[in-house]
């Protein structure tokens, strides 16, 4: 079927005007998640001060949906405290999308992971610890190691 | 429909009016069953036969060579799996190419659970088999060879003439999917040693839902449809009449035009390979440079994606399609472009644009002008091309 029936509206408007594109210079924490062999690669910057997430911003390379809950997934942690964004789940990322096609459903796994990596790192940076946040199991780099 | 520009026509075609014009009678008027005895129905059998030998003569065939089929798919079953069960005395084996059409690998598929054994050769990174391979992999109960006339992704064209010789040479069967080479390619029958060829109505202007199977004059196949006694009792189910005359006018109209066609194909594709690859950095064509279909053209563009690709394409009015992953439903990008030795992240940034000669120099224009600020666009948000930015600056 074709994709573009499949996709909500609001998939669309995020695909087609994806909000807060882009980097942060020196920012608080950066997660890379996903790999270039499925063909979605999630990177999220997050600007976070007193322990308040005040910008993201990301960059990705996949499918419509990967743009789209990408996109989604920085709307709903700006503004969010440490541990609120903690709790932004792929089905949070989903909803807020008016749903996705089942076999995008991984494109909102991949965006709740990208922001647990992107809190990883803010938290390994400042030597804190974030209860409940794992370290990031799907990385960039595992992929490039296997180069 | 709004304004497209349709560069998908390895998917499917539009059916001319003119050829449209010569089914209409036979949907309205001439509705008989072209199987009856009475005179009414005659009109139908006389239209039947007709585009068969339209169709023989175009191939260099005899009329009772060529058998009609619901489609390319259907041929592709029924030359696989009839001779796999007409030859299964004899033997077990197989041997087809990693690129082919899914009509035929996953028939060979379904074969290797019923105890056949299939050889998948090796293509080069331009997509072509390798002949030596082919002969190393023949054996003693090797059956049948199956290798596409040219692909449907990458344009290229196999060295069929060798290959029907090789086959020849050792006694062996040889099949082709020429559903994207037929109307597009000259096929000479008398010249070629091809013994079954799968054709399709629907990739030459022609209506969705009829092909054919020609089968050499003494080659035994086995019915693939059971029923009523059709196609000699070969292939049962009322005749498609208007479908059937479709694709007799789509090949005599496909006949008149070659030259000229093919020309303007091959003068338009060049034009655009040549501006993209010229115009969009970390660009590569995928497919053979010379030995490639007319109105094939094929890209990877590193960094980015299919899928997202095509929809913004969609949004400016191109209709194009992608080898990603994301288009094909599977967390793997195309097996073709897998086959010619691309990486995943490069194979999942690839682009078809399969143009006809009904394409104009200002189609291509725009969807240049178009496609550079789409892979801009798609780059400036990708990481991979952030990466390799900072890689490169160091």
């Amino acid at each position: 079927m074709s994709q573009v029936l499949e996709y909500s509206e609001k998939v669309m408007d995020h695909f087609n005007n994806p909000r807060n594109v882009g980097e942060i210079e020196n920012a608080s924490g950066v997660g890379t998640v996903g790999n270039a062999k499925c063909g979605d690669i999630m990177r999220i910057y997050l600007d976070i001060q007193d322990n308040v997430v005040k910008d993201a911003k990301f960059k990705t390379f996949g499918c419509g949906a990967a743009v789209a809950t990408s996109s989604m997934a920085t709307e709903l942690i700006i503004g969010k405290t440490v541990e609120e964004a903690l709790q932004i789940t792929n089905k949070a990322v989903m909803e807020a999308l008016d749903g996705l096609p089942p076999v995008k459903v991984h494109c909102s796994l991949l965006a709740e992971e990208a922001i647990h990596a992107a809190l990883w790192d803010y938290a390994q940076k400042n030597h804190i610890v974030i209860p409940g946040l794992k370290p990031p199991v799907k990385d960039i780099e595992e992929v490039s190691e296997e180069k | 429909m709004e304004n497209i520009i349709y560069l998908d026509n390895a998917a499917t075609t539009a059916v001319k009016p003119q050829i449209l014009e010569t089914m209409k009678p036979y949907f309205e008027e001439y509705y008989g069953n072209a199987s009856s005895v009475y005179r009414f129905a005659g009109e139908g059998q006389k239209a039947v036969e007709e585009a068969r030998r339209e169709i023989a003569d175009f191939l260099g065939a005899k009329p009772k060579e060529i058998y009609f089929t619901g489609g390319g798919s259907e041929s592709d079953n029924w030359a696989l799996k009839a001779t796999a069960f007409a030859k299964r005395e004899k033997g077990k084996h197989i041997i087809t190419s990693k690129i082919e059409h899914h009509a035929i690998l996953h028939t060979c598929e379904y074969l290797e659970k019923l105890g056949f054994e299939v050889t998948y050769l090796n293509v080069d990174e331009n997509g072509l088999v390798d002949l030596e391979e082919l002969k190393k992999a023949i054996r003693e109960d090797t059956i049948l060879i199956s290798i596409m006339f040219a692909n449907n992704e990458i344009g290229t064209i196999e060295p069929i003439q060798e290959i029907g010789k090789i086959a020849h040479e050792h006694g062996i069967l040889f099949h082709t999917d020429a559903v994207q080479a037929y109307g597009h390619v000259p096929i000479d029958l008398n010249e070629l040693s091809i013994d079954m060829l799968s054709a399709s109505a629907h990739k030459i202007n022609g209506p969705k839902g009829v092909g054919i199977l020609y089968v050499r004059e003494g080659v035994r196949i086995g019915s693939f449809i059971h029923g009523g006694a059709q196609e000699r009792g070969k292939r049962a189910g009322t005749y498609n009449t208007p479908g059937i005359v479709g694709f007799g006018a789509a090949t005599k109209w496909a006949n008149e035009t070659f030259a000229g066609r093919i020309e303007k194909e091959i003068e338009l594709r060049d034009y655009l390979i040549g501006r993209v690859l010229k115009e969009i950095p970390y660009t590569r064509l995928n497919g053979h440079a010379v030995n490639r279909l007319p109105g094939n053209a094929n890209f990877s563009f590193r960094f980015v994606e299919g899928e997202s690709l095509l929809l913004l394409l969609d949004q400016n009015g191109i209709c194009a399609s992608s080898g990603s992953a994301c288009t094909s439903g599977s967390l793997d990008p195309s097996h073709v472009l897998l086959a010619i030795g691309l990486p995943h992240e490069i194979a999942h940034g690839s682009l078809r644009l399969t143009l006809s000669a009904d394409n104009t120099k200002e189609e291509i224009d725009y969807t240049v002008e178009k496609l550079k600020t789409i892979v801009g666009r798609l780059r400036s948000m990708s990481p991979l091309y952030e990466d390799f930015v900072k890689e490169q600056s160091k």
